[in-house]
């Protein structure tokens, strides 16, 4: 009985199944006939007018690229342009044979391989229909000439005038400025494709990169109606498209050109920023490399010049990160005053070199490789301007590493304080967290000795240097370190409120007695080698300047190096120190502050600082020698100054 | 036991007691299903590659993705479906988390968080999964239950449908969830659900327009129905592909204007033609003969597919090869509907044909399970016998 009912349940549910399936079948058949009778309507009876519609009546919409925004100094001057040049264009729709007519091309015309790629590549975006592509860029006369007499074997091809982007100063502005260059695949996936439709180039680096968005502007539309040979007939409707912002820069061209100068052969980075606003005046980084070249195509043996393993053009030295040196030892110096581990008047004595209990190590102060003697009795402002470092190792111990970088983050090094410098590093500012969570290690002291004069782990970049630098001319009021000054020629200039906050001292002459101690590295005169400023001889005894300089060196050993080598001349370049000026100027109105690294320069006050003072003067003087008057301290505070500075020589003396 | 193969001896077909094995039924493999999937997949290919304007790149990976797709067919059709009811619940859950994760880890593109990026594996979506998966447990669930349906059942399954459409909706990708709930629906239609609650459901749905119009639909939706409705309206903003479309189809004529010739497409007015529109290439260059040529092959999978349901031996296998291949008519409808302009643009692409890999896997995975239906049951019968 039970076996019954399965089996007649089985063929009635088999039975429901398959009418429902049969339902579905018919219903299927249906549709299908309702999708074909539609395609029947479409293709059989309307086919007339869709085929009129489809021969006669194209209508395109184009995209109409917007004018890139120029770029000025803060004078007005122009860095960056949009020049007409004479460019070869194809619409590839027209062309049967890309291959055979590249071909062509490159026999009549020089067109690299590597171009033939970027055009390629450009080829492969789909862009809008019966649309320009450019095959390459600023064409000779004589190129045009060849081209046109050969117009007839290659059609879809065009020599057209567009506008290319120019940089009249060229290298020596390149790393600032940055420069436009072909959208790479990778690029164009963060892009958004509409607004880049027309457009074959972007910013790679610097302000054309950081500010993008800002120098592009918005893709405008033109409705077109196009015969069958894809020539217009008439514009239907037009969206005009907004031209990039022009971007006004705080870079003094004559201020940049005048550190390039002053670099001469050597290499390095400047960075020299406005202490009033933290605008950047000049950013240099030698060698460069002409921008120009990207703009129109850079050819491969260009390309691999500027990969040279010594010269390294595309690298930034500016913003790359270096061992310091002595040149921390002013905001050190601060750090031990604040957190009370020394006074003013503390003295050391030192032989010329320091021991550290149960280290078999002997640390040597720079003079011993000269004198083999010390500096005799040490406090801080001779540490400062004779730069002692037995006092700043002995002070090291009773700071510690931790308060020192606590003390220092708050100058911003280890981070990147810049608004729109994003590819600058952000150095290295050692503590025992930092060492332990990057190498797993703890941390020796030993290590904090090393710190203490800016070399071991600490890294900072010569922008960090300039910024530092400038806070402390600021009495530590913070401004970041910012490119752009304003957005349009004629508007307002950005007011950019410091996220950072400002540094406070429990004592604030503190700041005052640090500004005196390097006003002293560069001024003071004691008659004799044992108690001049280190940059001295180097600045202050050739010439007299019109105005107080402040600074700081550094000689950043690149490798550890042996006692007997204390002939630097020796040395292969490629070992020898680095050589580092930090200053600001006037002392009495702080207006500029600068950082100079020169890659292997061995002395910082010998080769750095005198470059440091070339740049200072190109910014400060006038044509007759003279202190330009905006920088002149204000009249009734300047008697004040000078007596608090007297005061504080007195002190030391 | 003994009963139960009894049953399905006298239910199933005798012939195949007596016929010996082929090469085809060796390897599990359905030689009709095949061949019109080859054919389709070939034609597919030569009209893409006219699409794509003969983009070698893009051509070498569907061409990869095609062959991939057929070792997935393959490898699924042999394994035996059956084994697969059992897994049924866990395999649902296993999908509904991933749903679950998409939500949470999912990659965003377009506005629409749909992908999922696990370690060791491809980018995948969910969404494809559940494709397969939601009819296969239905199909499960029902098999265990009696036929046609009571209501607590029906209630149950549409849970079970709801949870994963609702997921998918949220991601946002509401052209897939209706799918999803579609070929859900056919496993409820078929297991014999009364027409009386058809009708009421379908009652309900249609009064529940307006407030869906009003709470529901995002603007961009509304905006693609009003389209549909007079694509005139905007010529040049959301009507553009619609017209574009229609035109590319209508000057095809009835033979077409040849192959690599179409001028709306090559010339791309037709936006999106290599992938949902590539029907109106297809339309263009080979006519209203290549578009029915079309309709031929889809229908001889659709026609086998039925037919696999049909002479199946059991409601489970039934359920999920008759859901499966309508499921897929379902797909050509939409999208030829969409294209030559019956129905509002939804982002459904053209089955077998568009470019795009996952789809493809996803559709012959669905086949494979066809096959290893039909293979599977008859060596059921030579083992009972």
């Amino acid at each position: 009985m039970i076996n019954d009912i399965t089996l007649k349940d089985h063929t009635q549910e088999r039975r429901t199944f398959l009418s429902r399936l049969l339902i579905g079948g018919i219903i299927t058949i249906l549709l299908v006939g309702f999708l074909i009778s539609r395609l029947i309507y479409l293709q059989i009876y309307q086919h007339e007018y869709y085929s009129t519609v489809s021969d006669n009546n194209r209508i395109y919409r184009q995209t109409v690229v917007p004018t890139r925004g120029l770029i000025y100094d803060r004078n007005g001057i122009l860095l960056a342009d949009n020049k007409p040049s004479f460019n070869l264009t194809v619409i590839r729709e027209k062309v049967s044979d890309m291959d055979a007519s590249i071909s062509l091309i490159q026999s009549l015309i020089d067109l690299p391989e590597q171009e033939v790629e970027e055009f390629k590549q450009r080829l492969r975006r789909r862009g809008v229909p019966l649309s320009s592509v450019p095959v390459t860029y600023a064409l000779s006369e004589d190129e045009i000439a060849k081209l046109a007499v050969n117009q007839f074997h290659l059609p879809g091809f065009q020599v057209e005038a567009q506008l290319v982007r120019s940089y009249p100063l060229g290298a020596p502005i390149a790393h600032a400025l940055g420069y436009l260059s072909s959208i790479t695949e990778a690029e164009l996936r963060n892009l958004n494709a509409e607004e880049y439709r027309g457009t074959h180039q972007m910013g790679k680096i610097g302000i054309e990169r950081f500010y993008e968005s800002l120098l592009h502007g918005q893709v405008g539309y033109e409705t077109v109606e196009k015969n069958a040979r894809g020539q217009i007939m008439k514009v239907l409707d037009r969206v005009d498209p907004v031209p990039g912002e022009d971007l006004v820069l705080h870079l003094d061209s004559q201020l940049q050109l005048a550190a390039w100068e002053a670099l001469g052969d050597y290499r390095g980075g400047v960075v020299a920023l406005d202490v009033a606003t933290g605008g950047v005046l000049a950013m240099v980084s030698k060698p460069a490399f002409d921008p120009n070249l990207f703009v129109s195509g850079i050819s491969q043996a260009a390309y691999s010049a500027l990969n040279d393993p010594v010269e390294t053009p595309l690298f930034n030295r500016a913003l790359a990160k270096y061992a310091p040196g002595s040149t921390m030892k002013p905001f050190i110096g601060l750090a031990g005053l604040d957190f009370g581990v020394r006074t003013r008047e503390y003295q050391v004595q030192d032989p010329g070199y320091f021991i550290l209990q149960g280290d078999s190590h002997i640390y040597h102060d720079w003079t011993w490789w000269i004198t083999e003697t010390g500096h005799d009795l040490v406090n801080l402002a001779k540490a400062i301007y004779q730069s002692c470092d037995t006092y700043f190792w002995d002070m090291a111990l009773d700071l510690g590493i931790d308060q020192m970088a606590e003390f220092l983050d708050k100058f911003g090094f280890g981070q990147n304080t810049s608004v729109d410098i994003s590819q600058a590093s952000q150095g290295t500012l050692p503590s025992r967290a930092w060492k332990m969570e990057t190498l797993g290690q703890p941390w020796y002291p030993g290590e904090t000795l090393n710190s203490a004069i800016g070399q071991g782990y600490t890294e900072a970049t010569p922008l960090q240097l300039a910024t530092a630098t400038m806070v402390l001319a600021n009495k530590g009021q913070w401004r970041q370190p910012m490119l752009l000054k304003r957005v349009g020629l004629l508007n307002e200039d950005i007011q950019h409120e410091s996220a950072i906050p400002d540094v406070t001292l429990k004592n604030p002459d503190d700041w005052n007695f640090m500004h005196q101690a390097m006003q002293d590295v560069v001024h003071k005169d004691d008659g004799g080698y044992r108690n001049n400023g280190t940059a001295y001889p180097y600045i202050t005894m050739l010439e007299k300047m019109p105005y107080h300089m402040a600074g700081k060196s550094g000689t950043a050993q690149v490798i550890g190096m042996a006692a007997d080598f204390d002939n630097d001349a020796e040395v292969p370049e490629r070992y020898r120190d680095h050589a580092l000026f930090i200053s600001f100027a006037p002392v009495e109105n702080p207006s500029i502050a600068l950082a100079v690294f020169i890659e292997h320069g061995v002395g910082g006050s010998g080769v750095a600082g005198p470059i440091a003072k070339i740049i200072l003067d190109a910014y400060l003087l006038d044509e007759f020698g003279e202190v330009k008057q905006a920088f002149l301290a204000e009249p009734e505070q300047e008697p004040e100054l000078q007596i608090s500075s007297i005061e504080a020589m007195q002190e030391q003396l | 036991m003994s009963s139960s193969a009894f049953v399905r001896q006298l239910s199933g077909d005798l012939n195949n007691l007596e016929k010996r094995q082929s090469i085809w039924e060796k390897i599990n493999v359905d030689p009709p299903l095949l061949f019109a999937l080859v054919v389709l997949t070939g034609f597919g290919l030569l009209v893409l590659y006219s699409a794509t304007d003969g983009n070698e790149a893009e051509m070498r990976r569907q061409i990869i993705f095609i062959i991939l797709a057929f070792i997935v067919m393959f490898s699924v059709a042999q394994v035996d479906v059956r084994v697969m009811r059992r897994w049924a619940p866990l395999m649902y859950l296993g999908s509904l988390g991933l749903l679950v994760a998409v939500l949470f880890f999912g990659a965003t593109s377009n506005g629409a968080q749909r992908w999922l990026d696990l370690p060791g594996l491809p980018r995948f979506q969910p969404s494809e999964i559940m494709k397969i998966v939601l009819p296969l447990t239905l199909a499960a669930y029902f098999s265990r239950r009696a036929i046609p349906p009571r209501f607590k059942h029906i209630f149950w399954s549409l849970m079970l449908l709801g949870l994963p459409a609702v997921l998918i909706a949220m991601q946002p990708d509401l052209g897939t969830a209706l799918l999803i709930g579609v070929s859900g629906v056919f496993v409820l239609l078929l297991a014999g659900i009364s027409w009386k609650l058809v009708g009421s459901a379908l009652g309900v749905g249609l009064l529940s327009i307006p407030a869906m119009w009003v709470f529901y639909l995002k603007e961009y939706q509304q905006q693609r129905i009003l389209t549909f409705l007079n694509p005139e309206n905007d010529p040049l903003g959301t009507g553009w592909n619609i017209i574009q479309s229609k035109t590319a189809i209508g000057s095809g004529g009835m033979y077409g204007k040849g192959w690599l010739n179409g001028v709306q497409s090559r010339l791309d007015f037709l936006p999106e033609g290599q992938t949902d529109f590539i029907v109106a290439v297809l339309a263009e260059e080979f006519g209203l003969a290549g578009v029915l040529f079309l309709l031929v092959l889809y229908l001889a999978i659709i026609a086998r597919g039925l037919y696999i349901a049909a002479v199946s031996s059991d409601m489970f296998t039934r359920l999920l090869a008759g859901s499966i291949t309508l499921t897929f008519f379902v797909y050509v409808f939409v999208n030829i509907g969409m294209v030559s302009g019956l129905l509002p643009v939804v982002g459904v692409p053209l089955p077998m044909v568009s470019l795009g890999g996952t789809s493809i896997v996803t559709l012959m995975l669905g086949f494979g399970i066809l096959m290893s239906i039909h293979s599977h049951a008859k060596t059921a019968f030579r083992y009972a016998n």
